[in-house]
């Protein structure tokens, strides 16, 4: 995820987002973003220990909570009144979000733990869409499902369900209710290369579809056989359209889910040119253009403000997924894209790509990892980074 | 290795106990590390035919009443040390299965060559006990459905005295939460300590806990696990060799009360 604040907005042009001069901004890699209920909110979170809530109406910070760890998920509740996060630790943490704040930017109301993954870096953090839940994966395979009470304040201790069954890391997962479903269902990506369907009220897991091994991207890791991880998933609101993103696929997987019998297949493959992987998706209010988004933080060698991107926009999807065979999804060209080349070269620092596109895939991917896998330090400096340790008591 | 485990195996099966000295290790064991054990993806996965061969056996149909749903483990005993516990606890209730985990891999091998040894030298006993090498703060889900415990036990845990370890304690708010997701409504957690500081921690955390209310002391004078606790284990009998006080905490998992 890149640490530039630029964002597209309906009227086709990029906004830059307006930051409180007096109070701290964003200084490190950007984890996670996520908007709040009809795009009202946005909240960004990261490596600097801050989650920032920005009001999308006049694009300003109306809120900067600080974290004492560096956040690694955040989300905001559907009646846009509470904003969770996670920190590297495990721990999920929430503050409400009063009307008032709109008028005014203040630092430091204090956010309260409300549940924890005991000591595993939490991936991706959702509420369900009727608010009745939380759900939180993280890297030790697991999605656990928290009842999301109505003092949520004071914690959420009751958990729901565990959806266990990923053989890795839980990269991604979205919630979908199909018309006619009671609850709706889970959608989940994995490390493990596949995409599994769950009733996340009792953990049961329905359908799983080995994206890895279907599309045909068995790789030699260097030690072992495998198919490479599932990098994010993108899934409608209604589940007709799921987008997958594969890491060493240029392109994505179009996936069709039927919900009563229970399966889950690859519909599509869509490719794009070569050595573009994208790492993160949305699907636009309409669903009528995905956004992909390819981007890698953290690389020593460029500046924050230089950090490369390529954005590509695919349209055409079909309400009924089975009816890829004569429709595919186009990917559009840079002067296609609403915005134009103009937009793409606000958000992505140029419309010619900064860096070679293969080095950057390789950058994309490395990124990747060094998220997910604990770090290893020297031996001195682990000493070193133990005397800067600030844990604090807590029950 | 390999030969002196078969030694082991040898001997246990004949019914020899197996003796301390060859399976020392350090009182801690560190449950942030990345331990590299075996996890079962979901419950599901748990290997019952290993764990508990006399009541799983194919062809004895799980010795249970042909259309019965098959057993589960009730009880599980974390962080259960030598199982001291499981084996005081196994003949008061023979019907149960009881699940020991530990995170100390060579106090485990001790731990099975011991449940071997028993069974070997009285045929038919100690049948409904085990111990799995895991680390229960982060595994707990993998082994146990939501409501499947009815018994949870956390003896003498490690103290983590500094306070930037705290987060290391086995009782937290946090962990509750998935204690109480393991345990059934009505289960009960019963803890113990000789560590004033920490048994007033324990204490705290559960009475704080909303899915969590205290067991009456006149029941627990009833409750035959009770005077357990304190003797059954090398921890507790030490404790009770240096006349040290011990502090108990016993709760009963409740329904979250309605707002």
């Amino acid at each position: 995820m890149a640490a530039t604040k630029r964002l597209l907005q309906r009227g086709n042009c990029s906004v830059s987002l307006i930051d409180d001069p007096s109070g701290p901004s964003h200084s490190d890699a950007i984890r996670s973003i996520n908007f709040g209920p009809s795009g009202k909110f946005l909240a960004s979170a990261g490596d600097d220990k801050l989650v920032k809530i920005w009001e999308t109406s006049s694009w300003h910070c109306i809120r900067t909570v600080s974290a004492d760890k560096r956040v690694s998920a955040v989300a905001i509740s559907h009646s846009g009144q509470y904003v969770a996060f996670a920190d590297k630790f495990g721990v999920v943490w929430l503050v409400g979000l009063d009307e008032d704040d709109a008028k005014q930017t203040k630092v430091d109301k204090k956010a309260v733990p409300i549940l924890g993954h005991y000591c595993s870096i939490i991936t991706r953090l959702e509420f369900s869409p009727d608010e009745r839940f939380i759900a939180s994966a993280n890297r030790d395979f697991k999605i656990r499902i928290t009842v999301f009470p109505k003092q949520p304040l004071k914690g959420a201790h009751e958990i729901q369900s565990f959806c266990l069954g990923h053989k890795d890391f839980v990269s991604c997962f979205a919630f979908a209710c199909p018309p006619g479903c009671a609850h709706g269902f889970l959608f989940s990506g994995s490390g493990d290369s596949t995409v599994r369907l769950w009733d996340f009220i009792s953990g049961l897991l329905l359908a799983t579809c080995e994206v890895g091994a279907k599309v045909g991207l068995l790789q030699y890791n260097g030690t072992e056989d495998g198919y490479p991880p599932v990098t994010d998933l993108c899934v409608s609101s209604d589940g007709s359209i799921i987008a997958v993103a594969i890491q060493s696929l240029h392109g994505i997987v179009l996936l069709s889910c039927g919900f009563s019998d229970r399966t889950l297949s690859v519909a599509k493959v869509v490719t794009l040119e070569d050595n573009y992987f994208p790492t993160s998706m949305v699907l636009s209010f309409s669903k009528q253009r995905l956004w992909m988004v390819m981007g890698a933080s953290n690389l020593p060698t460029l500046s924050t403000t230089q950090l490369p991107t390529r954005i590509r926009v695919m349209s055409g999807f079909h309400k009924d997924p089975s009816d890829y065979n004569g429709h595919d999804p186009i990917t559009l060209e840079d002067n296609e894209i609403p915005g134009g080349k103009k937009l793409l070269s606000e958000l992505q620092g140029s419309s010619d790509v900064t860096m070679e596109e293969a080095a950057l895939a390789a950058a994309v991917k490395s990124s990747m990892r060094n998220m997910l896998i604990k770090k290893e330090y020297a031996l001195e400096r682990r000493e070193m980074r133990k005397r800067n340790r600030n844990d604090r008591k807590r029950r | 290795m390999s030969s002196n485990a078969d030694t082991a195996q040898a001997k246990s099966r004949s019914g020899r106990l197996p003796r301390k000295r060859f399976y020392r290790a350090r009182a801690h064991s560190n449950p942030l590390s990345d331990s590299h054990f075996p996890i079962p993806i979901g419950p599901a996965d748990f290997d019952y035919c290993h764990h508990y061969p006399y009541f799983f056996a194919p062809g004895s149909g799980g010795r249970s009443d042909g259309d019965a749903p098959p057993r589960k483990v009730r009880f599980a005993d974390i962080g259960c040390g030598f199982g001291g516990l499981l084996v005081g606890l196994s003949p008061l209730f023979p019907d149960t299965l009881m699940l020991g985990m530990e995170l100390r891999d060579k106090v485990t091998e001790y731990v099975k060559e011991r449940i071997l040894a028993l069974r070997a030298s009285n045929p038919g006993h100690y049948e409904n006990i085990s111990v799995v090498r895991t680390n229960s703060m982060k595994y707990l889900p993998n082994y146990f459905e939501k409501g499947q415990l009815s018994k949870m036990f956390f003896l003498f845990p490690d103290p983590h005295f500094k306070e930037k370890n705290h987060r290391r304690r086995v009782i937290s708010l946090q962990l509750l939460d998935e204690y109480a997701y393991a345990l059934e409504v009505g289960g009960i957690i019963y803890t113990i300590t000789d560590v004033e500081e920490l048994g007033d921690w324990m204490r705290s955390c559960l009475e704080d806990h909303p899915l969590f209310g205290a067991v009456p002391e006149e029941e627990l004078e009833l409750d035959p696990v009770v005077k357990l606790l304190s003797s059954a284990t090398e921890e507790g009998q030490k404790v009770a060799r240096n006349g040290g006080q011990t502090f108990r905490a016993v709760y009963r998992r409740i329904k979250l009360e309605e707002e």
